[in-house]
C-alpha cells in the first residue's frame, strides 16, 4: 500500500511546544533533545545529545567560540531587512542568496496565517558538503566551526550543492565558485564585529547570534532554558545543524 | 652500390606503417564515410556547444539550478563511465582471467572502454565549472573523505592502465598487457563503486541514500558492458563486411549469457528499490511515485524497464545466443534504455526539494528539470566521439583481430596469459 500523503502543513512539524513541559524535561534529563513533532504530534523527534557534537551538555562544544544562531520563528515579520543586509555585506548577486525566508500557511481556528521561516547555512557539525567536496574548497574551520569557502579551490562540481540538506549553497558566477553563508566571518567577524549582518539588521530580534560554548552569552542562556523547546530543521539529515529554532 | 640498390628495392616493396594506415582508411564504402562524417559533425557540434556554454556562462546555457544542480551532463557522464567499466570488466574475463571463450572480443572491448571513458570525461569537462582548477587542486588539496575525489582520481588511473594495456596489446607484449589490464580492473571497480557511493552516501537525498548503491553500480556496469560489446561487435562486422567466425560467435554467445544474468540482477535490485521506496519519508515516496505513475513513468516503464531490461532479456533468451541480429537489436534497445536509467537516477534523486516536508509554499511541489539545447548537444557530442573513434578504430586497428591460434592456449584464471598476438601489419 502506498501511504497517503500526510497533511503535514498543519501538523506543527517543528513545534514541539505541544509537548507538556514535564515531558520535555524528562527527555532532556535522559540526554535527549526534542527536535520536532510530526504528523500532528503523533511522532516525536528526539536527538540524543549525550555523545554528539550537537551537544547541549555544557562541556561538549567542539569549538571555541562555537558560533551558532537561534531563530525565533514566530517573531519574523518578513520585512526582509536581513536579506538586504546580507546581500550588501557579502556582495551576493541577484540570482543567488545566502539566507532566505520561507513562507508557510498555518491554519488557525479563525483564519489562515502565514508563518515565516528564515533559513541559512546551518554550519553543520557533520557537514555533508565538506565531506563531499573533492578539493577541500569548502571546509569546517577548526577554531570556530564555521563552514567556510576557499573560493580559488572550488572546481564547480556542485557536489556540495547536491549534498547540502538545507539548500544553503549557490554557484556564484562572478567569483567562479560556490558561495554560502559564513556567519559573516569574512566580512564582519574577522574584522572585529561580534554579530552577523542579518542578526544586526533584524528589527524583530529574530536572529540571535552568538557563542554556544560561552555560558555568559545570550544565545547560550536561551538555548539552555529547560522550559524552552528548541529544534532544528530536518534533524534526520544527520548533519547536526548549529542553527536552532524556537518560538517565544 | 649493388647493396644500396637492393635496399632501395626492398623499401619500395615493404610499405611503411603510414602507408598501411592510409590504405586502411581510403577506398571505403560511401556509407562508412557518411556515418563517419555524421559522427564527426556530432562531436564538433557537441564540443562547440560546450565551448559556447563555457563562454556565455553555464547558468545561461544549461538548465541546472540551485535546487537541481546535476542534470543530463552528469547522468551522461555516469552512462559513459558505467559503460566503460562494464566493457573493461567483461573483456577482462577473457584476457586477464584467461577464460578463452571471451578472448575474441577482448581487444575491441579494451579499445571501446577507453573511447567511452574519454567521451565521459569530455562531457563532464563541460559540466564542471572550473575544470582547470580541478587539475591543480585535485592533486595539491585532495579530500580523502570525498567519494568524488576518489572516483575522479581512480578513473584517471583506470584510463591510464587501459591505455597502457591497449598499447601493450598492440605491441604484442601480452604479459605486461595482462598486468595493466588487471590494474585497470582493480582501479575500475574501485572508481566505480566510489561513483555509486557518491550517490549512496548522501544522507540528505533519500532517493539515493543506501549501502546498496556501489553494488548496484557494479552489477549495472556488467549489464552495460555486455550490451555494448554485443552491439559493437556485431556492428563492427557489418562495418568491416566480415563474416562472424565461430570463435567470435561463441564469445557473443557467452557474453549474451552474462548479459542475461546481469539483467536479472538489475531487475531484482530495481524491484527491491521500488519496494523499499515506500518505506521512508513522504518526499522519498513521492519521488518513487513520479517514477511509477507520474512524470517519469514513461521513462521508467517504457525506457528503463521495457527497453532497458525486458525487451533485451526476452530477445537474448529467444536468440539462444545465436541469432545475432536479434542480439544486436536487443543490445541497441538496452543501451538506449540504460541511458535513461542513468538520467532518471540522477534527476529523480534531486526532484524532491530539501524543504519538501517542511510544508512551505516555496517547495510545495516537486522540482523539475529538463535539459537545454546546449546540454543536449554536449551529450550528442559525447556520442559523436564514441561513434567517430569506433569507426576509425575498426579501420586503423584492423578490426581488432585476435587470431584463433593465439588464444587457444589460454591458461586459467589469474595466471598470466599466453600472449594474444595482434595481427601484425603484412
Ligand atoms: S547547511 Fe548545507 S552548506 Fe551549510 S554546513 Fe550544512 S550541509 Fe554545508
Ligand atoms: S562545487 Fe566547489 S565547494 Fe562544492 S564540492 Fe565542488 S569543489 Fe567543493
Amino acid at each position: 500500500m502506498i501511504p497517503k500523503k500526510l497533511d503535514l502543513k498543519d501538523s506543527q512539524i517543528e513545534s514541539p511546544d505541544l509537548l507538556p513541559k514535564i515531558e520535555r524535561r524528562k527527555f532532556l534529563k535522559m540526554g535527549f533533545a526534542v527536535t520536532g513533532l510530526l504528523a500532528g504530534g503523533k511522532i516525536l523527534s528526539l536527538l540524543s545529545i549525550a555523545n554528539k557534537s550537537f551537544a547541549f551538555s555544557k562541556e561538549q562544544y567542539p569549538y571555541k567560540p562555537h558560533y551558532s544562531m537561534l531563530i525565533y520563528q514566530n517573531r519574523c515579520i518578513d520585512c526582509e531587512l536581513c536579506l538586504e543586509a546580507c546581500i550588501k555585506t557579502n556582495n551576493v548577486p541577484t540570482y543567488g542568496y545566502r539566507t532566505n525566508i520561507l513562507h508557510r500557511k498555518v491554519s488557525m481556528a479563525v483564519d489562515q496565517q502565514v508563518e515565516f521561516i528564515p533559513v541559512l547555512c546551518n554550519q553543520c557539525n557533520r557537514p555533508p558538503c565538506v565531506t563531499g567536496c573533492p578539493t577541500k574548497a569548502t571546509y569546517k574551520d577548526s577554531k570556530n566551526g564555521i563552514v567556510m569557502m576557499n573560493y580559488k579551490k572550488c572546481i564547480g562540481c556542485k557536489t556540495c550543492m547536491t549534498a547540502c540538506p538545507y539548500n544553503a549553497r549557490y554557484y556564484n558566477e562572478e567569483i567562479r565558485s560556490v558561495d554560502k553563508c559564513d556567519f559573516c566571518y569574512t566580512n564582519r567577524l574577522s574584522k572585529g564585529l561580534t554579530t552577523t549582518a542579518c542578526s544586526e539588521a533584524c528589527p524583530a530580534k529574530v536572529r540571535i547570534f552568538g557563542d554556544l560554548s560561552n555560558p555568559g552569552s545570550e544565545l547560550y542562556q536561551m538555548i539552555h532554558q529547560v522550559e524552552k523547546t528548541v529544534w532544528v530543521i530536518r534533524p534526520e539529515s544527520g548533519a547536526a545543524p548549529n542553527v536552532f529554532y524556537t518560538r517565544g | 652500390m649493388a647493396e644500396t640498390k637492393t635496399q632501395q628495392v626492398a623499401e619500395v616493396v615493404i610499405p611503411t606503417k603510414w602507408d598501411i594506415l592510409i590504405g586502411r582508411l581510403t577506398g571505403l564504402s560511401k556509407s562508412f564515410y557518411l556515418a563517419l562524417g555524421l559522427f564527426i559533425l556530432m562531436a564538433i557540434a557537441g564540443v562547440g556547444a560546450g565551448l559556447h556554454a563555457m563562454y556565455i556562462g553555464y547558468h545561461h546555457a544549461y538548465n541546472v539550478t540551485r535546487e537541481v544542480p546535476w542534470g543530463i551532463l552528469i547522468s551522461t557522464y555516469v552512462f559513459f563511465v558505467v559503460t566503460s567499466t562494464g566493457l573493461c570488466l567483461v573483456s577482462s574475463i577473457g584476457h586477464v582471467f584467461g577464460v578463452k571463450d571471451f578472448m575474441p572480443i577482448a581487444k575491441r572491448s579494451v579499445f571501446l572502454s577507453i573511447v567511452t571513458i574519454v567521451a565521459g570525461f569530455t562531457v563532464i569537462f563541460f559540466e564542471i565549472e572550473n575544470p582547470f582548477r580541478m587539475a591543480i587542486y585535485n592533486v595539491i588539496s585532495p579530500n580523502l573523505t570525498s567519494n568524488i575525489w576518489w572516483m575522479g582520481t581512480l578513473y584517471g588511473a583506470y584510463l591510464f592502465f587501459m591505455i597502457l594495456e591497449f598499447i601493450f596489446l598492440q605491441l604484442d607484449k601480452h604479459k605486461v598487457a595482462t598486468y595493466a589490464g588487471f590494474m585497470g580492473v582493480i582501479s575500475g571497480i574501485a572508481a566505480h563503486s566510489n561513483l555509486g557511493a557518491v550517490f549512496g552516501m548522501l544522507h540528505g537525498r533519500e532517493f539515493w541514500y543506501g549501502p546498496y548503491m556501489p553494488i548496484y553500480f557494479i552489477a549495472s556496469a556488467i549489464m552495460s558492458g555486455c550490451a555494448t560489446i554485443l552491439f559493437f561487435t556485431y556492428l563492427a562486422h557489418r562495418v568491416n563486411s566480415e563474416r562472424i567466425d565461430s570463435a567470435v560467435s561463441r564469445a557473443l554467445e557467452v557474453t549474451t549469457k552474462v548479459g542475461i544474468l546481469a539483467i536479472c540482477i538489475i531487475m531484482f535490485f530495481t524491484a527491491w528499490k521500488m519496494i523499499t521506496g515506500f518505506v521512508g519519508t513522504e518526499g522519498k515516496t513521492e519521488a518513487f511515485m513520479t517514477l511509477l505513475a507520474g512524470k517519469y513513468a514513461l521513462n521508467f516503464w517504457f525506457l528503463e524497464i521495457g527497453m532497458g531490461m525486458i525487451a533485451p532479456l526476452v530477445m537474448y533468451i529467444l536468440s539462444k545466443g545465436k541469432n545475432l541480429k536479434m542480439i544486436f537489436a536487443g543490445s541497441a534497445l538496452m543501451i538506449f534504455g540504460i541511458f535513461f536509467m542513468r538520467y532518471d537516477l540522477v534527476v529523480v534523486g534531486q526532484i524532491v526539494p530539501v524543504y519538501y516536508e517542511l510544508g512551505v509554499n516555496e517547495y510545495e511541489t516537486l522540482l523539475s528539470y529538463s535539459p537545454s539545447i546546449h546540454e543536449i548537444l554536449v551529450v550528442l557530442g559525447g556520442i559523436g566521439i564514441v561513434g567517430t573513434v569506433f569507426l576509425l578504430g575498426e579501420k586503423i586497428f584492423n578490426a581488432h583481430k585476435v587470431e584463433e591460434h593465439e588464444y587457444e592456449t589460454a591458461t586459467s584464471a589469474l595466471k598470466v596469459l599466453e600472449p594474444i598476438k595482434t595481427e601484425t601489419s603484412k
